[in-house]
């Protein structure tokens, strides 16, 4: 018994102390600002070689930026368009999740609805986006709702992936220690499905928010997506780039402070390697 | 085929049970099994590999419902069943304290469990994840999970296997002092003779496959008093019984 013990009291010992350094914690975000200087460099150094107005340099559009966000332009823009990404991200995750998760489960079901979960992968976004925007008008419900079918295509391949996946030794000890069904689908499934959720959830958020912005520029009247159609029209190259990089910085900021945390906290059972 | 008492209980009589592969090959398992456990009674399940135990834990178990026959768990009272499968079968996004809580019905979840823990060397592991445990710990906490529960049947499937036999010699102990405290009628499933003959007040012996009962070998020696010298006066006893079973 007492070998046993001392070999999981170790390896507990030994993670703490990895987690303690503090130069290996802070390794990786240098190495991520020296790369994020480099291409600013490149870039700056590009835009001093071929000076022109379709080619501005860093500080240009660092200018347009503080611009437009003390007009407050910016951040009605962003947020408007940070909303749309919300709902149809809520939207295509639910009903892509039950779907796939059904799916998954009944083999029968799966088997009916496989060629259509094929063909609506491969509708291209475009041609969603244009028949929506007929059948429903130029509605912000038509808009987030095609974004949303979009991305459900992808949410269910995922969640019916994972869905097949789901061990059945648990859900027979489950049975045997008479789980409730709320116990059942909180211990049992939801942490079996986590790691599915967070992919589809991950390339959701990306793809979600460029379709948000085709969304945008075929049929609304504000959100970044517009503003970059707005600015091709007048061929004010900063200002694309200044709305673009504030809505990519904003995404990755949600990426870093959201996504990651939560995905750590729901695997932080996983034994980390010594 | 035994008789079948009034107060046993556990009763199983299965008549017959088949598996078909999908190219409609079948294969039969089980054919008139037959025994029963008394109240109280550690009882074994002895017979060799792929005879059948399994599939027949898992009839009792529940688990599989496509046989011909009956059986009877105990009634009344609690009549929860606990069970040790293989594997120990642990939530492994679950610490060790929960893993044995979520067993437990929600209104006794808070039940102290403290000597329980204790008496399985326990105490220090609970907020500890699967993953950092050695089989044998993972294999303990199984058992608590299974005695948390205070069943009227548990049910064990090899608790001990593939564990290296020091470590299984000190798991039976443990199981034989944690089984005292909270006593219940169990059926464990294995195929090692001396684990049966030092464990059980009954050993069912089945035949290869199709299982059916070989016979029933019953030992009223308490388990304090089966040292080295009884348990090979009992193994002797056993293979004159059963010589062809080893």
């Amino acid at each position: 018994m007492a070998a046993e013990e001392v070999g999981s009291h170790n390896s507990r010992a030994a993670r703490t102390a990895v987690r303690r350094g503090l130069a290996p914690r802070l390794m990786p975000a240098i190495t991520v600002a020296a790369s994020l200087l480099g291409f600013c460099l490149l870039w700056a150094l590009a835009a001093q070689a071929w000076p022109s107005r379709a080619l501005p340099s860093p500080i240009q559009v660092w200018q347009v930026l503080v611009r437009e966000a003390a007009s407050g332009e910016l951040p009605f823009h962003l947020s408007v368009t940070l909303a749309r990404v919300a709902a149809a991200y809520v939207l295509a995750m639910v009903i892509g999740s039950v779907v796939g998760i059904l799916l998954g489960i009944h083999r029968r079901a799966d088997r009916f609805f496989n060629p259509w979960v094929i063909l609506f992968l491969n509708i291209p976004a475009l041609v969603i986006i244009v028949l929506a925007y007929i059948w429903f008008g130029l509605t912000e419900a038509a808009a987030v709702g095609a974004v949303a079918v979009n991305k459900i295509p992808n949410v269910v391949v995922t969640m019916r992936e994972g869905a097949r996946a789901l061990e059945p030794r648990y859900q027979e000890m489950a049975a045997v220690y008479r789980f409730s069904t709320l116990d059942r689908i909180r211990h049992i499934l939801l942490p079996q499905l986590q790691p599915y959720f967070a992919a589809a959830s991950r390339s959701g958020i990306a793809l979600i928010w460029k379709i948000v912005l085709v969304v945008e520029l075929l049929g609304r009247s504000n959100g970044v997506g517009f503003q970059i159609h707005l600015n091709f029209q007048l061929f004010d190259v900063a200002a694309i780039l200044a709305y673009t990089l504030a809505f990519v910085a904003i995404m990755l900021l949600i990426e870093l402070l959201l996504v990651q945390p939560l995905e750590r906290h729901a695997s932080r059972w996983r034994q980390r390697p010594a | 085929m035994h008789p079948v008492g009034g107060s046993a209980p556990l009763r199983v009589d299965i008549a017959e049970k088949t598996f078909s592969s999908a190219e409609g090959v079948s294969l039969t398992a089980l054919q008139g099994l037959s025994f029963e456990v008394r109240q109280g009674e550690f009882a074994c399940l002895l017979g060799p590999s792929g005879c059948g135990k399994t599939t027949t834990l898992r009839i009792l178990l529940g688990l599989d419902k496509e046989f011909s026959g009956s059986f009877q768990l105990p009634e009344g009272g609690s009549n929860r069943i606990a069970a040790v499968f293989q594997e120990p079968v642990l939530l492994p996004w679950r610490t060790v304290e929960q893993n044995v809580r979520l067993a437990l019905p929600r209104s006794e979840r808070n039940a102290d469990l403290g000597q329980l823990f204790d008496s399985l060397g326990l105490a220090g592991m609970l907020p500890l994840f699967p993953a950092e445990l050695s089989l044998g710990l993972a294999r303990r906490v199984a058992l608590a999970r299974a005695f948390a529960t205070r069943p009227a049947m548990l049910f064990l499937d090899e608790p001990f296997v593939s564990l290296d036999e020091k470590t299984a010699e000190r798991l039976r102990h443990l199981l034989l002092s944690v089984w005292s405290a909270r006593p219940t009628t169990a059926l464990m499933v294995t195929h090692n003779l001396r684990e049966a003959l030092m464990l059980s007040d009954r050993i069912v012996v089945l035949s290869p496959r199709p299982a059916h009962v070989q016979g029933v070998f019953d030992i009223r020696l308490p388990r304090q008093y089966r040292n080295t010298q009884v348990m090979s006066d009992l193994l002797r006893s056993f293979h004159e019984k059963f010589p062809d079973v080893d």
